[in-house]
């Protein structure tokens, strides 16, 4: 299979990013002159800028798409406003995760999907599958190219460049009907690293004047933001990544995602296999920790008590941010008390960990 | 890319250094360039034997993990410590910051190495 690309390659091989294949896609790991840590900085210092056009985006419409999406999503759908974001999960009977998503609302007739790149066909798939008459979905993620502006100064560098007041746009709300230096774009105060900031989703003819008007406008302030930065930033913050915090095999519960499955609403997929989990408790559950002896724990590696196999670490790595190596790992539910030791096996040494929760970055995003 | 002439070097990009019978090893700028941001060093031991081309150490970047080979066989007789507290050294001088330095049990070895002109080559092929 051929490599996919976005709109916005031509700006990855300008600003000279270094080139990856992500999961089919060629995006940026990095760019040249700056590397991982300083973008990671660059992000919770002033702003960066990334492409994340490689997201999904499905459009959900007809009489009966409230109810459908409510069946389909853990979160509470039914009591959103119209222009509101939600974050939930899409899970199967099982309570495995098909995928974790945001949910934009048009109106009760109308909601905007974005679904992780790896999983559009799954998921879409998964959409049509569980369909209902009055309802219709459709992909539309080539018709969206996707810019996500984080850091303490993306409002400042925004604000320069839109015709509305972005004060207007509170956390976890958009504006579908926002210009950009001229361009329609839909604007919604989200992102992935912590940070204050937008997304910003533009026709893919767009993307370019989009990218270099933001940039142009940012001046010293912002500079793109490879995948690496991206990931790092997502995980300090403790947001959990598909395919690693969360997965088919792994409930929203166990990942610690419960805020984001409400079991006492309405029903969904997955809901009732949940409540019986809630109801026999959990058998293993995410936890922080940090490392006492050396190393670096990556994703995948055993995690080990007295030498018996208890779980493994879902992300780990050095954290620019606090420069030292933290993780999240599955584990036991029997070892994951505060201060409980722990040995995370690094090329077939047991290195020791200790359960620690509240080490992770305190998110700055403005939550009223 | 900084490939100095006295230096020989692996298809891992390794580099050493020989003086008399002791060779001080380190990365090349190539490896650190492609490694990106090195956050972590796992040194050998000192009085580690190692053979050419066996596994003497770690490095590891944000993403990534290496294996550090040894460019030729030898025992172990000083670590660099340094790289421990400020692997990014490895980063800002590959040249000048040495991981090991190794005693040669041999010289045979060094003849399999490629000189700076032969890897220059080699990582121009690489790209």
């Amino acid at each position: 299979m051929s490599l996919k690309q976005t709109p916005l390659y031509p700006m990855h091989l300008k600003y000279n990013g270094k080139i990856i294949d992500f999961g089919g896609w060629e995006l940026p790991v990095q760019y040249e002159g700056m590397g991982i840590i300083k973008e990671h900085n660059m992000v919770r210092e002033k702003a960066g800028l990334f492409d994340v056009s490689h997201m999904g985006e499905v459009l959900v419409t007809g009489d009966k798409a409230e109810e459908f999406v409510q069946r389909l999503v853990s979160n509470d759908i039914k009591s959103m406003q119209d222009f509101q974001v939600i974050y939930g999960l899409m899970c199967y009977p099982s309570g495995g995760v098909v995928d974790d998503l945001l949910v934009y609302r048009y109106s009760n007739s109308k909601y905007l999907l974005v679904i992780n790149a790896a999983n559009v066909e799954k998921d879409f798939a998964w959409i049509q599958e569980n369909l209902i008459p009055g309802v219709t979905a459709d992909n539309v993620s080539d018709e969206y190219a996707q810019l996500a502006l984080q850091g303490p100064a993306a409002q400042e560098i925004l604000q320069q460049i839109v015709d509305v007041d972005l004060d207007s746009i509170r956390f976890f709300w958009f504006n579908p009907e926002v210009k950009i230096s001229g361009v329609e774009c839909i604007v919604s105060r989200t992102g992935y690293t912590g940070e204050d900031g937008f997304e910003v989703y533009v026709r893919p003819e767009d993307a370019v004047f989009i990218w270099e008007e933001i940039l142009h406008a940012g001046g010293e302030l912002v500079s793109p933001v490879g995948l690496g930065a991206r990931d790092s930033l997502r995980f300090e913050a403790k947001l959990p990544l598909y395919g690693q915090e969360i997965d088919q095999d792994i409930t929203p519960l166990e990942a610690g995602l419960g805020f984001f499955a409400k079991l006492n609403g309405d029903d969904f997929i997955g809901r009732s296999a949940l409540l019986s989990q809630k109801e026999e408790g959990l058998k293993r559950r995410l936890v922080e920790f940090s490392m006492i002896g050396k190393g670096i724990p990556r994703a995948h590696y055993e995690v080990q008590k007295d030498g018996v196999h208890i779980g493994h670490v879902t992300t780990g790595l050095h954290a620019p941010t606090f420069k030292k190596p933290i993780g999240l790992a599955l584990i036991n539910i029997n070892y994951t008390e505060p201060g409980t030791r722990l040995d995370i096996m690094i090329r077939d040494k047991a290195i020791e960990a200790v359960v620690e929760p509240g080490i992770f970055y305190k998110k700055k995003t403005k939550s009223k | 890319m900084n490939i100095p002439k006295k230096l020989l070097y692996t298809s891992e990009h390794e580099w050493i250094k020989v003086d008399g019978e002791r060779g001080h090893i380190g990365i090349t700028d190539y490896a650190q360039h492609h490694l990106g941001d090195i956050v972590f060093v796992e040194l050998p031991e000192i009085g580690e034997e190692v053979a050419m081309g066996e596994s003497m150490g770690v490095i590891e970047s944000v993403k990534a993990v290496a294996t550090l080979f040894s460019p030729a066989g030898g025992r172990v007789i000083e670590v660099n410590d340094e790289l421990e507290e400020a692997p990014e050294l490895l980063n800002e001088d590959p040249y000048g910051n040495w991981i090991a330095i190794v005693e040669l049990s041999t010289s045979d070895d060094l003849d399999k190495l490629m000189s700076a002109e032969e890897y220059t080559a080699f990582c121009a092929n690489l790209d």
